[in-house]
């Protein structure tokens, strides 16, 4: 394990995860729920699923980079890793994350920052397994020759 | 308090938004550079969830919500397996493609759509399995 020093951004990433958690204690306060992203999105596959306090979380993280691109026009906001001739591998994932978050009832924000704030056992294993398995795909897709894409 | 509850909501999701981009982990470039161990090596994404767990703790300390669930179960490490295989696939977590897609990333914008498919077709499926579960 080798730290790329000249990607390693600790402040800017310190700033944002104290901003992270500081909306994560904002919304159990004043709405007593749970920032986990991926069951605030599942809840719109049900009837009584649109509610507002959801329908307004949602439409602030969609605001979120027009209000940075307000304030810090020169803050980079989502880069340009993929291109189009990745489209398809994006797809695939999508199914994925969106079926194993369903099925694991949280991503990186509900059992990652928000159940470890908690301290909650299950959020620890699958935050364990879900970072695992990420680290196993990206080790082989850029390291195993052959395996890539 | 139903005021209290949105405008908290929509208060909260731009501050989450926020801090994803300031983080720097709506660049699937770097979150990547996190989950890639071996390679060049990125921390980065640790010192976000080390920062917003330390914030979001005192929150859930102070309103009493903090965790009584129970064990991991096989649903939760499969999962947690699938979800992991996607995410080191794309580099896309649920948040951060939220926030891409708001921006009119076409990566993301592509992404989406797909995610909210697998969420909504396993929610409807695990509310049949409970529906039915009821009516034994």
């Amino acid at each position: 394990m080798t730290v790329d020093w000249q990607v390693f951004t600790p402040w800017s990433a310190l700033a944002g995860g104290l901003l992270i958690g500081a909306a994560a204690a904002l919304l159990v306060w004043s709405a007593g729920r749970i920032a986990g992203i991926s069951g605030i999105l599942a809840g719109f596959a049900r009837r009584d699923g649109f509610s507002a306090w959801r329908i307004a979380f949602v439409a602030g993280l969609l605001a979120a980079p027009w209000l940075v691109g307000a304030l810090a026009p020169q803050w980079p906001l989502v880069g340009t890793h993929w291109s189009a001739a990745d489209y398809p591998r994006l797809i695939v994932a999508g199914l994925l994350v969106g079926i194993g978050t369903r099925l694991a009832n949280g991503c990186t924000s509900g059992h990652g920052v928000c159940g470890l704030a908690r301290l909650s056992l299950r959020s620890l294993w699958a935050v364990a397994v879900f970072m695992g398995t990420a680290g196993l795909v990206v080790f082989a897709v850029r390291h195993v020759p052959g395996a890539g894409a | 308090m139903k005021a209290r509850e949105t405008l908290g909501a929509l208060a909260a999701g731009l501050l989450f938004g926020v801090g994803l981009i300031v983080s720097g982990m709506t660049d699937p470039a770097k979150v990547l550079a996190f989950l890639d161990f071996a390679g060049a090596w990125d921390p980065s994404l640790a010192l976000v969830m080390a920062g917003a767990i330390a914030v979001a703790h005192i929150g859930f300390r102070a309103t009493g919500r903090l965790a009584r669930e129970g064990r991991a179960d096989g649903r939760l490490i499969l999962g947690s397996v699938l979800f992991g295989l996607g995410w080191g696939l794309a580099g896309y977590c649920p948040g951060p493609v939220v926030v891409a897609a708001g921006a009119l990333s076409p990566a993301a914008l592509v992404m989406l759509p797909a995610l909210l498919a697998g969420l909504w077709i396993t929610e409807r499926w695990l509310a049949r399995g409970a529906a039915r579960d009821q009516s034994k």
